[in-house]
């Protein structure tokens, strides 16, 4: 089968690897982890917002029978003010060991006070109820902007602005503030013919994964901790346990499980410390499992933010200046996303003069985490409005009004980024030339359609493959990204394809942190791009060896053996790559290939865009989608399928956002929907089919020309949704969620 | 409390365990019996990850009590595949790439099951009215609906 | 969750022998779909739970023309809208039916369980009451029936005693020219609490013309499922018009007594009871006319 792009193997749709495990229950996620001697652990959870904790007794649940051990924040140890960048961008080591047991502060709901372990979870669960914390309960703070205003309650005594790079010395809850500039965007809004300016705010959201956060934790008495989890990133799961712990990278070995989801939500430590030290203190092994209404108390969420665009065109359809004021909640501790909402909030317009202010803000909800693009989805929401609104004014076609400011391949963004070669202006004519775009909006009474478009930065960072050539001529691959979606295929496709093998030739698995290099979060939509090019280096290094084989073989050098279409050949003489591999034996034993990369320089963005058809039901507010259609630049769609998997499921996601997800919280802080029952995340009777267009722009930077493709399709729905519904009655929501009460209150009232 | 003595069938192999009343179906299946297949995803009936039948009927697991399945036959998503081969429903889930994280995929597939025996010419929205008890986050459904209506009809030809 | 004692009697007095012993510290086991959540939430911490499944009674579920329906405190959902027989008498009844929870939870969900539960937004309730239906309980002092409406006295209140036993719901026969439909509002298609929920029963008259007797309840409105009776009542010899419906829908708004939460505003909820006393009139009208009007099971076998 070929897939007509010239490759062999690439663009092929070949069956995922880990398929069979998967469809017949037998592939072990976290959760599934079954030891000799396993304790099971539960942790206990502020039921406060904000508050002093005073006390903690744990004797009455030392002393409940089968009660193994007990543990507080104090039995971490002490996290001083060290800086550390663990996969997250810098932080403070005390706020990440204080979000995995507090100490002297609870700042959320949910927030870990204590944890237990036992014979049994139900043992564990009650003796959670005999633990006492004493709490001086303090006034919490939930918006965004109350907590940057004087006087709002203060989470951090020891946190100072900072502003502009400078410590501003001042206590505030504002950890940081910071702006890019291009031009002179003054003078350039004074030159436009049509201004408009609006205020959005979207809620705080959770990255909603089916599998709750688990981790199971074996202290050796010779200091050897094993851990077994779900995580986007085992390394980085590595490093920020051993931070926590204080103990060296070398004595913990992470085992990543198979992972139930992810979405940026797992890239954080919450029980792996936890679980680590319960199994010190009891000797055996133990197992957490997070409760559901733990996972959207205590993890995740993305932020809300509070979000002002004020952009100015000429009469003539040109984009002339662009202003954002753009406030994120980073959650309980500083260190949010606003400084990748600044990279993506006008990354799809081409704007000579321009300003992003963006601030950091501390508050009383869990710490803001990565969701699908972060921060690029809120500002999307925000940019596409004012698009629609300014070519409404202008009175052009809002899809040609974008192609007409599209960015495109040498394009300065406001923040200073000069694009490289990249494909906005192709997901836009894309839009213009599908059949969904082509046919008839929809027009019955309370039908619209909106579009959108949004971006993605995506990230290169490090990783690692090995590969090992068996005699039978397949080749075991060996990695350490975890695989979410697909990814063990994507990486052995790209494999397969610089070998001349088979998809099914090529045996990926993902090991653990003792068994391959560093390899660095499956996040940032970097796993088929940086990870793939490990897994094509690897591969060239296996031709190498080879190479010099049959060159043994043939008793030439090896410079003269040649290597094409799966074939070693020199002259008349010729090996097939399975044909070589059945003479290993005799030419010096195993060909191991291996490589790292951490190709940072040739990431390629990827833009994406939505076409939506919805109806009104004008008397209840209610959105039905009609019609959906996803379109994405994938550089080089490695496999097909699963790229239009994460296509459609960033629209869902998106979709979701867009009309019912969201944390809703009571006036004293706690968290009122945290359940499936409640955050509502779409059903598949809540979606039509999905439609999807992949664009090829190939990316220059990559061997095979990928894009991540994981991310930028969360970015335009909520968009595409208020436009949709701004065309079906008139009135163009610009809050999320775009939930029915508000819908209706927003008709009642003309917007 | 003492243990209840349960005696039930699961994937018809007669079988029998000690169980506390409060402990769930779904806790005995995966804890006890080693049933991971079956998986935790809310612990409340929302999502669906729990879905095995009972006597033919689909339930959430994790909202049966394991001595409630004293003399019933439990279905779980180990039980599909034959050692021949694999059921169609999990063949068109590979085909479709109708699973991502895949931690959802169990569910689907036994609810699937219980849709196809109840219904072996389901339309879309027949199919999805059926799974809306089951939780996706990764796919938005879309391969998921196809796989089911596309094994369905190799079901129907099969037959 | 505390352990506790599991016991599944086969017989009604060993049900209600057993309950009596305990009391409110014993709790009745029907699908559990509710009772596992709370026990897990520690709303109740019961040191015995009574399975009820294998009780007889309770997992009755006939209709006749004399005795009307009876629906076994036990029977799920999933049996009585798969009875032919039933889903024609009664399609205001599978309304409810059909939707509570997905098809997982319909296999295990009882009306009994729906009714004891007592939730204001209980999606069965409002259909029964509007049903004009009785609950039969057994207990110590022997067995009672009492009006559906009569049941619920607060969220997750009602007038069972500590030793009784709600045994099975009984609905009157259905008549000609009769018909019902409940709706409720969610925020997306399935898997929903009911922001709102109304059932609409209506007998006409002339024709079809005029109503004869009507009978309104509402869901999630107030601490208990509410009969809106002068909303009904407001109908009844009037001749079937927009503007009578619009007069029942702004009646039933007046007793209506919403709470702002999670779900959905105060205000909102008040002006969705109009939405949907509105619909739901117009599809029991259209039922009691003899037309076909689609469940959520019907919708989706299209």
């Amino acid at each position: 089968m070929s897939s007509g792009n010239g490759y062999k193997v690439i663009g092929t749709r070949p069956i995922r690897h880990d398929g069979v495990d998967k469809v017949t229950g037998r592939a072990v996620y976290g959760g599934d982890t079954r030891l000799p001697g396993l304790l099971y652990g539960q942790v206990l959870r502020s039921p406060h917002a904000h508050a002093h904790i005073k006390s903690i007794d744990t004797a009455k649940a030392v002393a409940l029978p089968g009660v193994k051990a007990v543990l507080t924040g104090a039995d971490l140890p002490e996290a001083g003010d060290t800086i550390v960048d663990l996969g997250e961008g810098p932080a403070r080591l005390k706020y990440m060991s204080d979000n995995v047991l507090a100490t002297d502060k609870v700042l959320y709901s949910g927030h870990p006070v204590a944890a237990v372990c036992a014979t049994s979870v139900h043992i564990a669960e009650e003796a959670l109820d005999l633990i006492e914390v004493e709490y001086e309960v303090l006034e919490s703070v939930l918006n965004v902007r109350e907590a940057m205003q004087e006087g709002a309650p203060q989470l951090h005594a020891d946190m100072t602005t900072q502003e502009f790079g400078e410590d501003t010395g001042k206590t505030s809850n504002l950890a940081t503030h910071f702006q890019h500039k291009l031009g002179d965007p003054d003078q350039a809004f004074a030159s436009a013919d049509v201004v408009i300016e609006r205020e959005f705010q979207t809620a705080t959201v959770h990255q909603g994964y089916i599998e709750p956060h688990n981790a199971t934790a074996m202290w050796n008495s010779d200091g050897q901790i094993t851990i077994w989890t779900s995580t986007q990133g085992s390394f980085t799961a590595r490093a920020q346990t051993g931070a926590v712990l204080d103990v060296p990278v070398s004595k913990i070995k992470v085992v990543p499980q198979e992972i139930g989801g992810g979405f940026g939500g797992k890239i954080p430590i919450y029980l792996e410390p936890i679980a680590a030290l319960l199994s010190k203190a009891s000797g055996q092994p133990v197992k957490l499992i997070m409760t559901r209404p733990a996972v959207f108390e205590s993890t995740g969420p993305t932020p809300g933010s509070y979000v002002k665009i004020k952009m100015g065109a000429n009469k003539d359809g040109k984009i002339v200046a662009a202003d954002a004021y753009i406030a994120f909640e980073s959650g309980a501790y500083p260190g949010g996303l606003v400084g990748a909402a600044a990279m993506c909030v006008f990354s799809c317009y081409d704007i000579a003069d321009g300003l992003i202010d963006c601030y950091d803000v501390v508050l009383n909800k869990p710490r803001s985490f990565a969701y699908r693009a972060p921060g690029s989805t809120q500002v999307a929401f925000a940019t596409e409005h004012v698009v629609d609104l300014l070519a409404a004014e202008l009175g052009i076609d809002p899809l040609e009004f974008r192609l007409k400011n599209s960015a495109t391949t040498g394009t300065r963004r406001i923040d200073g980024v000069v694009y490289p070669k990249m494909g906005c202006k192709e997901v836009m004519e894309a839009i213009r030339d599908s059949d969904h775009y082509k046919s008839a909006a929809p027009s019955g009474s309370n039908q619209g359609r909106g579009i959108s478009v949004g971006y993605w930065f995506n990230v290169g960072l490090q990783s690692a493959c090995t590969a090992s050539v068996n005699s039978d001529g397949t080749v075991s691959l060996t990695e350490g990204s975890t695989d979410i979606g697909g990814s063990r295929t994507s990486i052995a496709m790209q494999f397969a394809e610089t070998l001349g093998l088979t998809a099914e030739d090529v045996k990926p698995q993902v090991v653990d942190t003792d068994s391959i290099g560093h390899t660095d979060v499956t996040g940032g939509s970097r796993v088929t791009y940086a990870t793939g090019w490990a897994a094509y280096k690897a591969a060239l290094d296996v031709q190498e060896q080879l190479c010099a084989r049959a060159a043994q073989l043939w008793e030439i050098e090896a410079d003269q053996v040649k290597f094409e279409d799966g074939t070693f050949s020199s002259g008349d003489k010729s090996y097939t790559f399975k044909e070589l591999a059945g003479h290993l034996d005799e030419t010096g034993g195993p060909v191991i290939g291996r490589a790292t990369v951490n190709p940072d320089s040739g990431v390629g963005g990827s833009f994406a865009a939505n076409i939506a058809d919805v109806e009104v039901d004008p008397e209840t507010g209610k959105v039905q989608v009609l019609r959906f259609t996803v379109i994405q630049d994938a550089g080089r769609a490695i496999h097909p399928s699963y790229v239009e998997g994460q296509m459609q499921g960033g629209s869902a996601q998106g979709i979701g956002w867009a009309l019912n997800e969201e944390y809703y919280y009571s006036d004293n802080g706690h968290l009122d929907n945290s359940s499936y029952l409640d955050y509502r995340i779409p059903t598949c009777l809540d979606l039509p089919m999905i439609e999807t267009i992949i664009v090829e722009v190939p990316n220059p930077g990559h061997p095979y020309g990928v894009r991540g493709v994981g991310e930028a399709n969360i970015a335009p729905p909520p968009a595409a949704m208020a436009n949709a519904i701004g065309n079906a009655v008139g009135v163009r929501p610009q809050e999320l969620p775009m939930k029915p009460g508000r819908i209706v209150a927003a008709l009642a009232t003309g917007g | 409390m003492s243990k209840a003595h349960v005696q039930t069938t699961i994937n018809g192999e007669q079988t029998e365990f000690l169980c506390e009343p409060r402990q769930s179906l779904l806790e005995v299946l995966r804890e006890t019996l080693g049933f991971t297949g079956t998986k935790e995803g809310c612990n409340d009936g929302n999502c669906g990850a729990c879905s095995v039948t009972v006597d033919g009927v689909l339930i959430d697991s994790c909202l049966m009590l394991a001595v409630e399945a004293d003399g019933v036959e439990i279905g779980t998503v180990e039980g599909l595949a034959t050692p021949e081969s694999l059921h169609p429903l999990q063949q068109k889930f590979l085909e479709h790439a109708a699973l991502q994280c895949g931690i959802c995929t169990p569910g689907f597939l036994v609810a699937s099951k219980a849709l196809l025996d109840h219904n072996p010419d389901p339309s879309e929205y027949e199919v999805r009215h059926w799974l809306a008890g089951n939780l996706c986050r990764c796919t938005g459904y879309d391969k998921i609906v196809r796989a089911v209506l596309d094994a369905a009809q190799e079901v129907r030809a099969s037959a | 969750m505390k352990d506790f004692e599991y016991c599944a009697p086969s017989t009604l007095r060993e049900a209600v022998a057993l309950k009596a012993e305990k009391g409110e510290a014993a709790r009745i086991l029907a699908g559990g779909t509710d009772l596992i959540v709370q026990l897990r939430g520690k709303r109740f911490a019961p040191d015995r739970i009574i399975d009820i499944k294998n009780v007889p009674e309770a997992n009755e579920l006939s209709y006749g023309p004399r005795r009307g329906l009876v629906i076994g405190a036990g029977v799920p959902c999933w049996r009585f809208y798969n009875d032919a027989d039933i889903a024609e008498r009664y399609p205001g009844l599978i309304d409810s039916a059909a939707i509570i929870g997905g098809i997982q939870i319909q296999g295990r969900a009882t009306f009994g369980g729906n009714l004891c539960n007592s939730s204001p937004s209980a999606d069965s309730i409002p259909s029964l009451i509007t049903h004009s239906a009785s609950c039969n309980f057994a207990g110590p002092n022997g067995k009672r029936s009492i009006a559906v409406e009569d049941f619920c006295t607060g969220p997750g209140a009602n007038v069972l005693e500590p030793g009784e036993i709600l045994v099975s719901l009984q609905l009157p026969t259905a008549k000609k020219n009769t018909g019902c439909h409940y709706q409720r509002f969610i925020p997306r298609n399935e898997m929903d609490i009911a922001v709102v929920g109304v059932s609409s029963h209506v007998v006409l008259a002339n024709r079809g013309k005029e109503f004869k007797a009507v009978r309104i309840a509402l869901a999630a409105v107030g601490p208990i499922p509410i009969y809106a009776s002068a909303a009904g009542e407001g109908l009844v010899g009037k001749t079937v018009s927009d503007e009578a419906i619009a007069a029942a829908a702004t009646a039933a708004q007046e007793v209506a007594t919403p709470i702002s939460d999670m779900r959905g505003p105060a205000e909102f909820r008040t002006h969705l009871v109009g939405v949907l006393v509105k619909r739901t009139l117009e599809g029991a009208i259209a039922r009691a006319r003899g037309k076909f009007v689609a469940n959520a099971v019907q919708e989706a076998a299209g």
